[in-house]
């Protein structure tokens, strides 16, 4: 059973409640993991015994797997639970999930749901540690670390980078995340998009809001553009996937516009040819894959750490040492 | 009826309906108030209680709560929810229609109030529904359901959103002198939304209910009833925009009344921060300005009363995702506590009006008897401490249902007596 780690607390439920330190922490933590990934035989005893649940409330492919990957690397046992045929959608609660879970003496769950607070109902009655993959439209801190560590290791920094999330920020988990991960470690941040698509209360959020994607790319270095997914079409938040491309669309036009060279993110998957132009996608400007394989790091060190790891101990548990 | 006359000996009698805030002695008897003077001599055989120190009161009234019988037996029922409110303060209770099946014709009028009757604990008026069904397309037998015991018609729980609808109950009403009493939403601006629309749902990443949904909906209903000369009773007012349209119609001498609830004076949108379940209700708790605005129209009478829209729910129903979980809270147990807190030590108001918000507003909003201590009227009586320090403890509740955003509170103000028709229907600490 898994008990408070001194360094992150029981869980990972959004970067909001967490400080500039622990998510340095996190970011230094995930440096000597990525070259795991890079060895032919991608497997360290890190979390040897730990059982891991990934439940997925929701379809999911990339965040599922890195998981996966992350969780295998460091050689935890890991069961993955997905929504459809499973006790779930018989109409079991979330609650009687999470006891039933419990039950089994896991360390670790990994929830997705659909549910603004899910991941926090969840940490809030079991024991283990519970690490959010994304609820509702609340946050998704895995995606908004991987986000900022491509950053970091662009940039050399975060601190002083203007960064400009671009799109549906209304119904984005991601852009919560991004938006208080990288203000606390001293970023600019600035999102843009349909105001259907802004949330209400956005600018206490202390961030510049454009109205114009040209005016965003105008004033930033990184644009991370969001999914935009085709139901807000037919929810009527915009006219047509058309005229989203026409006016916010991240084209080579417009990047080629832009004053200084844009760094240009995406958290998946992409619809080409809507937020994003293929020839954005899969050109010189794009960190998009970069993007992927940090994940894979920065949720091996979210583990290692909740598991009670500490930081500066990365490098050696990673050679053989296991987590405490 | 009570087999003995009861002297409430010694106590501060606070009757806005004929100007009483003075130590006096009150006597019931055979159902009825029959004397309130100084050093009462009692009769032989009265019970005489002491209640120097408390607060002497025409019976407390609240106009909207949900008794959820039929159809929401696990939640409450018509028994339980009539004993919480007796043990409330409460000498009576509306319950609202939106049932399972509702009471939206005479025989389900005719069983809430007969059940209502049996249970012997607060008085249970019930309230019909304007729609057939709630669907909000034709209406209802008024006439009969009125003949059968209603007081007042509501779609609650939803608005009549067909503006046409909403004319003709106004109208229609009139000639039984009830007032249709309006939840005020205009679906089209709240629909998918589960809390306050502003920074904490833009932060929570919950789908939000602006302001607007209710103005625009308490701006028609206004229009309406100055159009139709109905009576219209606005309930659970929760934005300062509405407060201040209600002031302005009740200026132009429209025939308007509306509720303050104590969960809108006293708490902010923060209250739902951690996802608690317990602090979603419809309309939801709303930004320090809309609270402060609710307590100015308590203030000034713009709110004519305080009702609970005591909404309870299962346990298990209120434990799941925010989303996820049912509108509403309990409030008949800990309403006095909260306004005698909130408003009273806090001086937006005081005993007098205090009294006047509970009990002798929603009697005249309603037409319902009560509300007075005068000679005659059914001795309906609400003795209270303004002084008794209490811990809110849920487990405690006589209502079937616990949830409030309150558990652990420490509040001024508790129901030492109950009274009904001349009978204890409640007994505190004494």
């Amino acid at each position: 059973m898994s008990v408070a780690n001194p360094y992150l607390g029981k869980d990972l439920i959004g970067l909001e409640p967490l400080t500039a330190e622990q998510i340095r922490a996190i970011l230094d933590t995930a440096e000597p993991f990525k070259e795991i990934s890079e060895r032919p035989i991608k497997k360290v005893p890190v979390l040897r015994g730990k059982t891991i649940v990934n439940l997925f409330f929701e379809p999911s492919t990339r965040t599922r797997i890195s998981f996966e990957f992350a969780e295998k690397r460091l050689s935890a046992d890991t069961v993955n639970v997905a929504s459809a045929g499973s006790s779930v959608q018989k109409g079991e609660t979330l609650v009687d999930t999470a006891r039933n879970l419990e039950a089994m003496r896991i360390d670790m769950v990994v929830i997705r749901h659909s549910a603004s607070g899910a991941a926090q109902f969840l940490a809030d009655r079991i024991a283990s540690n519970v690490i959010n993959a994304g609820d509702g439209r609340h946050e998704h801190p895995t995606q908004a670390l991987l986000d900022m560590l491509t950053i970091r290791d662009h940039f050399g920094r975060i601190e002083g980078v203007k960064v400009c999330i671009v799109g549906d920020i209304l119904h984005s988990r991601v852009a919560r995340s991004n938006i208080w991960g990288l203000k606390k470690l001293g970023a600019e941040v600035a999102v843009c998009g349909p105001r259907t698509l802004l949330p209400p209360g956005i600018h206490e959020f202390g961030v510049h809001v454009f109205r114009r994607v040209e005016e965003a790319i105008e004033w930033a270095d990184v644009l991370n553009v969001l999914r935009l997914q085709l139901e807000r079409m037919q929810a009527g938040f915009i006219p047509s996937l058309r005229e989203y491309n026409r006016i916010f669309g991240i084209t080579r036009e417009r990047v080629e516009r832009a004053p200084r060279d844009l760094l240009i993110l995406h958290p998946g998957p992409m619809n080409r040819g809507v937020e994003i132009d293929s020839d954005v996608a899969d050109g010189p400007h794009s960190v998009i894959l970069n993007q992927v394989t940090n994940g894979v790091a920065v949720r091996m060190a979210v583990l290692y750490l909740l598991a009670g790891g500490a930081p500066e101990k990365a490098e050696a548990a990673k050679q053989g040492g296991g987590s405490e | 009826m009570n087999p003995r006359p009861i002297l409430l000996r010694g106590g501060r009698v606070i009757d806005p309906s004929q100007g009483i805030d003075d130590v006096r002695d009150v006597l019931l008897a055979e159902g009825a108030v029959v004397g309130i003077g100084r050093e009462i001599a009692p009769p032989e055989g009265t019970e005489v209680l002491d209640v120097s120190g408390f607060v002497v009161a025409p019976g407390f009234i609240d106009l909207h709560v949900h008794l959820r019988e039929p159809g929401g037996e696990h939640k409450e029922t018509i028994a339980t929810g009539a004993r919480a409110a007796a043990a409330g303060g409460f000498a009576a209770v509306c319950a609202m229609p939106n049932t399972d099946p509702p009471i939206d014709d005479p025989a389900s009028v005719g069983f809430v109030a007969a059940e209502g009757a049996r249970v012997g604990a607060a008085r249970v008026y019930p309230v019909g529904a304007v729609s057939v069904g709630l669907e909000g397309k034709r209406l209802t037998e008024i006439g009969e359901m009125v003949d059968a015991g209603a007081v007042a018609i509501t779609d609650d729980g939803r608005p009549v959103w067909d503006a046409g609808l909403m004319r003709l109950a106004l109208e229609y009403a009139q000639t039984f002198d009830i007032p249709v009493a309006s939840h005020c939403e205009e679906l089209a601006l709240s629909r998918g939304g589960s809390m306050n629309e502003g920074i904490v749902s833009a932060r929570l990443g919950l789908v939000g209910i602006p302001n607007a949904a209710e103005d625009v909906m308490i701006a028609r209903d206004l229009m309406l009833a100055e159009l139709t000369g109905g009576r219209l009773h606005v309930q659970h007012v929760s934005t300062r925009r509405g407060v201040e349209m209600i002031r302005a119609a009740k200026e132009r001498g429209i025939a308007v009344t509306a509720e303050a609830t104590p969960h809108h004076f006293t708490l902010t949108d923060e209250a739902v921060d951690q996802y608690r379940t317990d602090a979603k209700m419809n309309p939801p708790l709303r930004s320090a300005e809309d609270r402060d605005a609710v307590r100015q129209g308590v203030a000034d009478g713009t709110l004519d009363v305080i009702a609970t829209d005591h909404a309870p729910h299962h346990y298990d129903e209120k434990e799941q995702a925010f989303d996820e979980a049912p509108f509403g809270i309990v409030g008949l147990e800990t309403a006095i506590g909260l306004t005698v807190t909130q408003l009273v030590e806090t001086g937006v108001i005081d005993l007098r009006r205090m009294v006047e918000r509970m009990s002798c507003a929603p009697a005249r909003a309603f037409n319902l008897p009560g509300g007075t201590l005068r000679v005659g009227a059914p001795a309906d009586v609400t003795v209270f401490d303004p002084a008794e320090e209490w811990v809110v403890d849920p487990n405690r509740f006589l209502s079937k249902s616990r949830n409030t955003p309150f558990a652990g509170w420490k509040l001024r103000g508790r129901a030492v007596y109950t009274i009904v028709g001349g009978r204890i229907i409640w007994k505190g600490r004494g």
